[in-house]
């Protein structure tokens, strides 16, 4: 049964930034987009697994913090070698200043 | 003889980026990638850092078998390109085979400078035979001596005392890590080897090696001596020439490449540890770069001037280190700063600015745990590509993000 689960409040995550959020052992990503839009993808890169909130994000897309990998976080759709399989999407909402993800 | 293509001498990591490349920008005559090292093209950064710890640690492959099959491209492994005819456009291969080329990539790497001293036994780390033979040696309790407090140095210091072994690192400056990394970085770094329980002795040269009955004598310019069971060098490395000079291409610190990487004779390019450069962010000083981004980036490069693109090769410098539970990263040329600034983050890791004689950005580094550096690097990075001219008193201010500074002005 997917649920939504608080993971933030709206103002833990800067604009066009990322924070990390750990829920049942599983590692997540929480973005914040320039427009503050809020987007969460898996916490780890799908090359060699490195956190990616410690990653640099520029516009819509996380930068890995280990290869420069480059991932459009919106879409969770990986950008090219070295990283070759697109991350996990969940969905967000945002309601009374906390970001909820849903998971399953 | 197989019909002219694209033939590419050395499969590191460069060379088979470039492979790779020649298939990503549309090329679909023959590609061949032909590598001195039996094994399939592996990563070297490991070799010094857990792939040492590890005794199960494997080769980290590059790409799998599969990848070169589906991209078409000929892998031969285990044999030297031992002659190259520029006029006649032909590699000769140790096994007498004959190969043709259209265009011609030398990837030719590096090879670890040998020590001086005859008649002792002295570890060199390149080659994962190197790293197996090493590893072997690092039982708990064994006394390493290391000659050289560089990268390779250090990294396989902390490796062997990750390994339980006592280790002495002999460097001849007067700090570890001098030619690249600044000071105050240098020293957060020396301080953790010391940590650790490293003896690490600078300002001082190894006079001579000479075996004992229980080991070996490493004696010091200073007078002092050190007993230790075996001794690993990383004095740096020399870029592997041999083949180019041979077939009379220009070599000047390296195979002499122009700013798209051609090198003197037609139609061969050079890239990676092997060949120098001119930087055209840094005044188009040549340059030799020896970073595992730089070797993929170049490989890329050169692939697309293979096939005839146009643009000049002006990725800004970048490298990584991984010590104890510490991890450098330096962008930029850290030698060609002529002013400083200094950012001490909240969280205790300090990032150093290397400014130019009109305040541009040139060069940055960290340290810190972990990834803890990554992202502010990256930012200097694209600061220093933009030829960004920071204000000083920002740099040094934690609370100014510095992707804010994005938005500085730039140098003409
Ligand atoms: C132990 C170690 C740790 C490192 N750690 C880091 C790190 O943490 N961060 C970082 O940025 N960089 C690191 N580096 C540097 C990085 O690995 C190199 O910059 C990179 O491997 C260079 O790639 P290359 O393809 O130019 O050369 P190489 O990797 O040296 O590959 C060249 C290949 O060409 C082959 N070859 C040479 N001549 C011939 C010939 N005539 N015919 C056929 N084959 C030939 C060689 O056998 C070799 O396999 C490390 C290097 C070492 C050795
Ligand atoms: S781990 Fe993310 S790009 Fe390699």
């Amino acid at each position: 049964m997917p649920q939504w689960i608080p993971a933030c409040a709206t103002d833990d995550v800067d604009p066009e930034d990322v924070i990390p959020f750990e829920h049942a052992g599983e590692s997540y990503a929480v973005y914040r987009s320039p427009d503050d839009v809020y987007y969460a993808t898996a916490g780890h890169c799908s090359h060699e697994r490195e956190l990616l909130c410690d990653g640099l994000v520029m516009g819509g897309v996380i930068e890995c913090p280990k290869h420069n990998g480059r991932f459009d976080y919106t879409s969770g759709k990986a950008m090219g070698a070295p990283v070759l399989v697109d991350l996990r999407t969940y969905p967000t909402k945002v309601e009374g200043g906390t970001v909820y993800i849903e998971l399953a | 003889m197989t019909a002219p293509g694209m033939v590419v001498v050395g499969a590191g990591e460069c060379g088979v980026r470039a492979a790779f490349a020649l298939r990503e920008n549309g090329w679909t005559g023959p590609v061949t990638l032909v590598g001195a090292e039996p094994l399939l093209p592996y990563e070297r950064p490991p070799l010094s850092k857990a792939g040492l710890v590890s005794d199960s640690a494997g080769p980290v492959t590059i790409r799998d078998a599969g990848a070169y099959r589906d991209a078409d491209i000929e892998l031969v492994s285990g044999v030297e390109a031992a002659g190259l005819d520029t006029g006649a456009h032909h590699v000769e291969l140790a096994d007498g085979r004959r190969l043709g080329y259209e265009r011609l990539l030398l990837a030719t790497g590096a090879r670890a400078r040998p020590l001086p001293f005859d008649g002792t036994p002295v570890h060199l780390l390149r080659t994962h035979a190197d790293a197996v033979a090493l590893r072997r040696r690092l039982v708990p309790g064994t006394r390493v001596g290391v000659i050289g407090g560089g990268f390779i140095g250090l990294e396989l210091a902390a490796s062997a005392a990750a390994r339980g072994c006592p280790v002495t690192v002999v460097e001849l400056g007067p700090r570890p890590l001098g030619r690249a990394v600044p000071a105050r970085i240098a020293a957060v770094l020396a301080a953790r080897h010391v940590a650790a329980g490293i003896d690490l002795r600078c300002g001082t040269a190894v006079g001579r090696l000479a075996p004992t009955g229980t080991g070996i004598t490493v004696g010091l310019a200073d007078g002092d001596a050190v007993e230790v069971d075996v001794v690993v060098a990383g004095v740096g490395s020399v870029p592997e020439t041999a083949l180019a000079e041979r077939a009379g291409l220009a070599v000047e610190n390296g195979i002499r490449a122009d700013a798209r990487l051609a090198t003197s004779a037609p139609d061969v390019f050079a890239a990676g540890d092997c060949c120098s450069f001119p930087h055209p962010l840094y005044d188009d000083r040549r340059v030799r770069l020896e970073s595992w981004r730089a070797a993929q980036e170049q490989g890329a490069a050169a692939a697309r001037s293979m096939l005839g693109g146009p643009e000049p090769y002006a990725a800004v410098p970048w490298f990584w280190s991984d010590q104890h539970d510490l991890s450098l990263q330096v962008t930029g040329l850290t030698d060609a700063a002529v002013g400083e600034a200094v950012r001490l983050r909240p969280d205790g890791v300090e990032l150093w600015f290397g400014l130019g004689a009109q305040g541009r950005l040139l060069a940055a580094a960290g340290v810190g745990p972990g990834n803890a550096v990554a992202k502010d690097v990256r930012l200097a990075e694209m600061l220093i590509a933009r030829r960004a001219v920071p204000d000083p008193a920002a740099l040094a201010d934690p609370a100014v993000p510095l992707k804010s500074l994005l938005r500085s002005p730039v140098s003409a």
